[in-house]
């Protein structure tokens, strides 16, 4: 039996030891890891993701119990100090000795820290491990005890300044990334694409500050600010080091092997550093003269280690390295591949660039026109995917270049030809290296029919996630040619889509989930089919939650929406955010008789926060008694209709705003939808209640209503398009209503009607033909059906007090009266919030 | 809360030293779960009537330390019982608490009997 070495225990000496005991010659080798870090290797790649869960675990490559399932010997928290390359040895800093037969260095790097007076001082960070970001968040905090605006400065603004940037902002400090490079992102992007990135960056709130060469770090102990020289100082109470990488390359020195002038350690193509028994893989392995900061390189080199210390010699790493990016930065898209910037004389480039949108594209083409030499784009990379493709596989263009980065989406179909287009060696998810074919074999030879089954066999879209779009396509273009069709199934227990479950509850008549499965499912279901038959049941029947309890979501059993610490919020209805001083006392009243902590809401209605699930009941018993209504904020249905004051005060307004979205908000109330739904209603162009911003919106105008749908605010927000113009209010509440009850009907659990009008074949055009011209003849039917739920109203919180069974619901523990002492509250500003997370 | 956390370990059924009472099976929801109080644990009595079985399991969840499992929705995967914890939707097997769709640490079951109208939940203490 041989033994071999790894030291380090980052991404790559895990890939290594991963691809590794996959095969089947593995059994003749020892494999020990060593690693300085105290955890198991970790996604360092999405380190930032940290800052949301606080959760190491989710970050794990793999849990412990795996390195010793297969015969992985891994010590960690145990750096290795010295080789002895002549008797094939290597010394553990806790002096202890072993010997090897191939030692694999995987060691990685470290941020480089300039030499930069001051450095030393409390309050510098480096970004690179959880440990690093953990130090920072507990000094974020203590800045933040003391100091209200505290401010953090990024020294770099390259791709993992930028992260840090987004890292510091979201630990509660303002950032300021400070550049000495003119641009930001200097290697991948070019000045007018760096400059657009500026500006979304800036929108943001984080603060760039380009050009600026620091002198030193001020401050007594702790840091206060930088020195660029000549009187210039920027103020600030923390300080993240993101200067770039120097590779962790020690060890070689210890056994004299070859370095580069600039540091790494010098490797063939086979992996082997200047001792052939000693391999260099990662970021601290210099191939080509390069160090590649990235890890979908690292993993091939792993790759190419593993088959050659199975002496499978004849796979070697390719000569060229792509180092193209798409990064998962901080809400702006950017991504750049082959050559992103170049003169003129090498080939002619096309640009489109809209500033107000926050968009940069640029590609670059050979100067006959048919080859695409690489590009760049900020703020809409969506098809970056196909894009790299095209560029990897020399793929040719269309006759209009251009239309590649500004062809007319939507209509008459994209410039490009489908993923299946494809050569089978294109490499569709580069960090676990599979290839087009890999995707599709799996579809047609090993009969995988999903993305999670695909992603099992293949590891495909495990790494950054970003081919994910692409396999999709893959796999359903794949089952097509299978003749098998490609239905949106919900999910393992029924092999129906949502519209599908729609009609056939609606046509058989089922009544509830136990019968459907029964009739036209398989198992017992789960958290994916229960909620979205849920919904079905009640825009058919419109029966309230309180029926089919244990099928609900947890916010729609409750009928409040469970919050962090497993209490609840109330918010009742407060139809087009008109409310009355009597109400405004009467809520004011019983949130403090309950002690809750209470909030103005982006809705125009007020939120009480902190109810134990027992006091639910009680709560809403004193609200209904002051003629307070359930606000289905839980809900997936009508949240709010939002307005704006109106003609009544306003000296601009066309037409009542204000009673048109009490109106309609009381029409839609309680009405259950596949997503939640909101509306708005404004009184004139200026557009104070954001109407377009809403699924459904309507804006006075000279002459009647504007009628607009599709909008949404939040994570990808969308402007409502306009429906019908210049109506009046009947005809702009038919429409609306068809609209609705159309998209209850047809749309996927979960999909708001933005997502599903852009996928509706016809888009807008096809919709105005739906409900305005009735051209499916479906117009008196969706009439009925929405008129039917409107007259079927009732207040399910009400129910809910008044029927003593479903009031026991609301009680901690069915065998005591106390409540749940897990709870706690500390104070704020006068007011409560939940303990923090442990 | 880890302190917390570690007081929750899987009883077999074989150990069971106290079959604790713990409430009529009416209340319990067909198909759901609710909480009971035993000692200073919490547990998540689960009545899964379309499989007529019954488990239990902390009700603490192992994310975020919140006491919410019996609140979760219940289901299956591939005919192994779940639970879909209502924060975070992280599912746990109820036979065995291992963590379904992460790495999350799994979480600790009891064995659960009925005799006449009563839920009993075995404990080893
Ligand atoms: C309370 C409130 C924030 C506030 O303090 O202002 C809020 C709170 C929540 N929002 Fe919101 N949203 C609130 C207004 C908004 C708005 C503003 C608006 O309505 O004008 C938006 C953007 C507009 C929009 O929806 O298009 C908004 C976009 C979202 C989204 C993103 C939806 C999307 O399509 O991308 C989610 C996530 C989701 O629903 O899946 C969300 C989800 C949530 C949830 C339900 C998350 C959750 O499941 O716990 C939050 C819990 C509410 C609670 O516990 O009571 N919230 N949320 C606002 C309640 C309004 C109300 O009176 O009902
Ligand atoms: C915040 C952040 C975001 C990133 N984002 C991206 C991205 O979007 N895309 C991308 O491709 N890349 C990204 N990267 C880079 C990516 O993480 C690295 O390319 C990858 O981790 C390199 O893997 P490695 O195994 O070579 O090095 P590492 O993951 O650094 O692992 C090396 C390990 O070896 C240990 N070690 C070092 N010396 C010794 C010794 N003597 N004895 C024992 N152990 C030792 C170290 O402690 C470390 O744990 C990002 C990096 C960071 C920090
Ligand atoms: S939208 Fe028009 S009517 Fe409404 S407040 Fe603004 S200006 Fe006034
Ligand atoms: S707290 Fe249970 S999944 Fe997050």
């Amino acid at each position: 039996m041989q033994t071999i070495l790894v030291v380090g225990n980052g991404m790559v000496g895990y890939k290594f030891c991963e691809k590794f005991v996959a095969r089947a010659e593995s059994r003749n080798f020892k494999l020990v890891v060593f690693g300085e870090e105290p955890r198991a290797a970790y996604d360092r790649v999405h380190l930032s993701a940290y800052f949301e869960n606080r959760d190491a675990k989710a970050l794990e490559l793999a849990p412990l119990d795996w390195y010793s399932e297969n015969g992985i010997e891994l010590v960690v928290s145990e750096s290795v100090t010295d080789i002895h390359h002549t008797k094939k040895t290597i010394t553990t800093a806790s002096e202890k000795e072993f010997s090897y037969d191939y030692l694999v260095l995987a060691t990685g790097s470290a941020p480089f820290v300039p030499p930069i007076q001051g450095i030393e001082k409390e309050g510098v960070f480096v970004y690179r491990t959880i440990e690093d970001l953990e130090n920072m968040l507990a000094y974020a905090e203590k800045i933040k005890k003391i100091k209200p605006n505290g401010r953090a400065a990024i020294l770099g603004g390259g791709l993992l300044g930028l992260e840090a940037g987004k890292a510091v902002m979201d630990m509660g400090l303002e950032p300021h990334v400070v550049e000495f490079a003119p641009k930001l992102m200097p290697r991948q992007l070019d000045a007018r694409s760096s400059n657009v990135m500026q500006l979304t960056l800036e929108s943001m709130g984080i603060h760039i500050h380009a050009s600026k060469a620091t002198n030193k770090i001020l401050g007594n102990g702790a840091i206060t600010g930088l020195d660029f020289g000549e009187d210039d100082t920027l103020v600030v109470d923390m300080l993240v080091i993101s200067a770039g990488i120097r590779p962790r390359d020690e060890l070689g020195k210890t056994c004299n092997l070859e370095m580069g002038v600039r540091g790494g350690i010098v490797v063939n193509d086979k992996m082997q550093t200047s001792d052939p028994d000693i391999y260099a893989i990662g970021e601290v392995a210099l191939y080509n003269q390069m160090i590649y900061g990235l890890v979908a390189p690292g993993y091939e080199m792993a790759e190419v280690a593993v088959n050659q210390i199975l002496k499978k010699e004849d796979v070697i790493m390719r000569p060229e390295i792509d180092m193209s990016t798409k990064l998962k930065l901080i809400g702006v898209d950017v991504a750049s591949f082959g050559i992103p910037y170049m003169p003129a004389d090498k080939g002619l480039s096309i640009i489109y660039e809209n500033k107000t949108k926050g968009i940069y594209k640029r590609i670059n083409v050979s100067h006959d026109g048919k080859t695409l030499l690489g590009g760049i784009m900020v703020g809409d990379a969506e098809d970056y995917s196909i894009l790299h493709q095209m560029y990897l596989n020399d793929m040719p263009l269309p006759d209009n270049a251009e239309e590649l980065i500004v062809g007319s989406r939507g209509e008459g179909g994209s410039a490009f030809g489908s993923a299946m287009d494809l050569p089978d060696t294109a490499m569709v998810c580069s960090c676990e290296a599979v290839t087009k074919g890999g995707v599709c074999g799996s579809v047609l030879v090993d009969g995988n029919e999903t993305i999670k089954a695909v992603a099992m066999a293949t590891k495909a879209t495990t790494g950054c996630g970003g081919c994910k779009p692409m396999v999709n396509d893959l796999i359903k273009e794949s089952l097509k040619t299978l003749g098998k069709t490609v239905k949106e199934r919900i999910c393992e227990h029924f092999d129906f889509s949502r519209q599908e479950l729609f009609d056939i509850v609606k046509l058989k008549d089922v009544q509830n989930f136990d019968d459907l499965l029964d009739d036209f499912g398989t198992g017992h279901g789960c958290e994916v089919c229960k909620p979205a038959v849920a919904a079905v049941f009640a825009s058919i029947y419109n029966e309230t939650a309180n029926r089919q309890d244990t099928i609900q979501d947890t916010n729609d059993r409750y009928l409040a929406n469970i919050q962090r610490n497993g209490t609840y919020s109330v918010v009742p209805r407060v139809a087009a955010g008109e409310i009355t001083p009597k109400q405004l006392m009467a809520m004011g009243r019983i949130a403090q008789k309950y002690d809750l902590y209470t909030k103005i809401t982006g809705g125009q209605r007020i939120d009480m926060f902190g109810a134990k699930l027992h006091e639910l009941p009680l709560i809403w018993e004193e609200l209904i008694k002051e003629g307070f209504e359930t606000g289905q904020a839980y809900g997936k249905s009508l949240r709010t209709v939002k307005s704006c004051v109106g003609s009544t005060w306003c000296r601009y307004g066309m037409d009542e705003s204000v009673s048109f979205a009490v109106e309609i908000e009381h029409r839609y109330k309680g009405i259950r939808s596949p997503h939640k739904f909101k509306g708005g209603v404004s009184g004139c162009i200026r557009e104070c209640a954001e109407a377009r911003g809403k699924d459904f919106g309507f804006i006075a105008v000279e002459g009647g209503w504007n009628v607009y749908v599709g909008g949404n605010g939040g994570a990808n927000p969308k402007h409502a398009v306009l429906l019908a113009e210049k109506v009046d209010k009947a005809a702009a509440l038919t429409y609306v209503d068809r609209f609705i009850m159309f998209y209850i009907k047809t749309a996927q659990p979960l999909q708001r009607t933005a997502p599903w009008l852009e996928k509706l074949e016809g888009g807008i055009t096809y919709l105005q033909n739906v409900v305005i011209n009735d051209s499916l003849g479906i117009a008196a039917e969706l009439d009925a059906e929405m008129q039917a739920l409107v007259d079927s109203y009732k207040c399910e919180w009400q129910e809910a007090i008044e029927t003593p069974e479903i009031r026991e619901r609301y009680t901690h523990f069915v065998n005591s009266e106390e409540t749940d002492s897990n709870i706690e509250f500390v104070e704020l500003r006068a007011q409560k919030m939940p303990k923090e997370w442990a | 809360m880890i302190a917390t956390l570690n007081t929750y370990e899987t009883v077999q059924p074989e150990n069971v030293k106290t079959w604790f009472k713990a409430a009529a099976t009416s209340k319990f929801p067909k198909n759901g779960g609710a909480c009971i109080k035993y000692k200073d644990k919490q547990i998540a009595v689960f009545n899964f009537a379309r499989e007529a079985t019954w488990y239990a399991c902390q009700n603490l969840c192992p994310h975020k330390m919140e006491m919410v499992l019996s609140r979760g929705m219940i289901g299956e995967e591939n005919m192994e019982a779940k639970v879909a914890c209502p924060l975070h939707k992280n599912t746990f097997s109820l036979k065995t608490g291992e963590n379904l769709n992460g790495s999350l640490e799994g979480i600790a079951t009891y064995p659960v009997k009925i005799e006449g109208d009563f839920v009993y939940v075995g404990f080893v203490d």
